[in-house]
């Protein structure tokens, strides 16, 4: 699984960060959500899909792997 | 029926507390795009599908500003209520400007700060949880716990004494409450409300302390990247506000809805580990949410297959689009592991809820500090009897009477 955020698009929720706080953090100064861990291990990605879909500004893309 | 046939008066009331008005799920399937009359006797168009809701949310041209000639007002009173005031056009509401003032307030609602929160939180909820027992059973769980938290809470990141809450609890109401007050009234609040926040925020400037309005005078006026004194004002009465009734009243129907079947309340003893997705689900299915979100379309567009022409204004039913069937697998099942929960209930993009971390954060603290303190709780009068306050903006019950 690979993952991608668009700073520019988030606002700062922190959906992603209370669901998957391995993978997601937020910038101390603005509440921006900062990536972890761009292709997070197969205990992470229930939580990292649950994050990406519940994004309400859907900056976070799961890149599935086959 | 098509949509120029009916006239539905808005809100749509509904006989049970915490059930949905028959009218959601008949507009969802038959007549998505409705006109509607507002409690001001102005028209709008009312959306319910979940699809509908979320793309003109999400829409960053459409912004909550009812302050065009051609808006429709919401509330009775003549200058059309909160949405319509100037105070509402203090703050920017679109592009990038939005986007600053978003970021320097976002900072003080982070998930770390929030997950930092958490016991100052589960202790002020105890506090009062005991306080509760000890005047016995019945208790009213909404005036004991849900409301007094959030405030707590809010009046700390703000610095402002929560003593002074009863007065907040006043001018807070007046903002939100689109037909119980006066013009008269509602404006004397406002004055009153103003001048209060002016003089906390002189008094900060002179002895600055570690809180959220502190930091903002700190950052300086606009020339400095920070904002301006009256969009300072203007940020601490949103803020003091939206974390009153909001989550306030949410407690009380959250815990009444995991009551009202008390199968919900005993699957949460079993697993707490539930907390969180039971949270999300009585958001989703929390049928008494206020009055949705209003959109001013300043540019025409296409809803459902329906042209709405420019000037429109929209009312987005988040509650009746969280029960969409085309969106949610048996949408009117209580689902506490339901995963993802993509409801609506705090808005969707650049604009969705800016406090919505602290919302859940304290939903679920305070879910977990009931069920440890006491797992025994339940309803000490039939669901039926429960009753909705009328006329806020955010809906909520009167009392939640419990006993242990």
């Amino acid at each position: 699984m690979k993952v991608m955020v668009d700073q520019d698009k988030c606002c700062g929720a922190g959906q992603c960060a209370l669901i998957a706080p391995e993978v997601f953090d937020q910038r101390d100064d603005d509440g921006v959500v900062i990536l972890l861990e761009a292709e997070p291990g197969a205990d992470q990605h229930v939580a990292v899909r649950e994050a990406a879909a519940v994004c309400p500004v859907g900056a976070i893309e799961v890149i599935e792997e086959a | 029926m098509s949509a120029d046939e009916q006239v539905l008066s808005y809100p749509i009331p509904s006989d049970a507390a915490l059930d949905p008005p028959a009218e959601w799920a008949e507009l969802r399937g038959t007549c998505p795009v409705a006109h509607v009359t507002l409690p001001s006797g102005d028209r709008a168009t009312l959306l319910t599908r979940y699809e509908d809701v979320k793309q003109v949310l999400a829409d960053p041209r459409f912004t909550r500003l009812l302050t065009a000639p051609d808006a429709a007002r919401l509330s009775d009173t003549e200058d059309g209520g909160l949405f319509s005031s100037d105070m509402a056009a203090i703050l920017p509401d679109s592009g990038e400007e939005h986007q600053h003032w978003r970021r320097l307030v976002g900072k003080w609602f982070t998930a770390k700060r929030m997950n930092a929160l958490r016991p100052v939180m589960a202790r002020i909820a105890e506090d009062l949880i005991d306080d509760m027992v000890e005047g016995g059973a019945p208790g009213d769980l909404k005036a004991s716990l849900g409301f007094p938290l959030p405030v707590y809470v809010i009046c700390d990141m703000l610095g402002v004494p929560a003593a002074d809450r009863d007065r907040f609890s006043y001018w807070s109401d007046t903002l939100l409450n689109l037909t119980r007050y006066t013009k008269d009234e509602v404006e004397a609040a406002q004055a009153a409300f103003f001048q209060y926040m002016s003089d906390h925020l002189a008094a900060k400037r002179a002895e600055p302390g570690e809180d959220l309005l502190s930091e903002l005078i700190a950052v300086g006026g606009p020339e400095d990247g920070g904002l301006n004194d009256l969009q300072i004002v203007v940020t601490g009465m949103g803020l003091l506000v939206a974390g009153h009734e909001t989550t306030a009243n949410m407690i009380g129907k959250m815990v009444s809805m995991l009551l009202a079947d008390r199968s919900r309340w005993e699957a949460l003893l079993a697993d707490p580990k539930l907390i969180r997705t039971t949270v999300e689900e009585s958001l989703r299915l929390d049928a008494n949410s206020g009055f949705g979100l209003p959109r001013y379309l300043k540019e025409e567009i296409e809803v459902s297959g329906e042209h709405l022409p420019k000037g429109t204004t929209v009312i987005c039913s988040m509650a009746a689009a969280n029960r969409d069937e085309s969106m949610f697998e048996a949408a009117e099942v209580f689902d506490a592991t339901r995963s993802p929960n993509q409801h609506l209930a705090f808005g969707a993009g650049a604009h969705s809820c800016l406090g919505q971390a602290l919302a859940r954060t304290e939903l679920q603290v305070v879910l977990e500090v009931l069920l440890r303190k006491l797992p025994s709780l339940e309803l000490a009068v039939p669901v039926a009897e429960l009753e909705r306050v009328e006329g806020l903006a955010v809906g909520g019950l009167r009392t939640v009477p419990v006993r242990w």
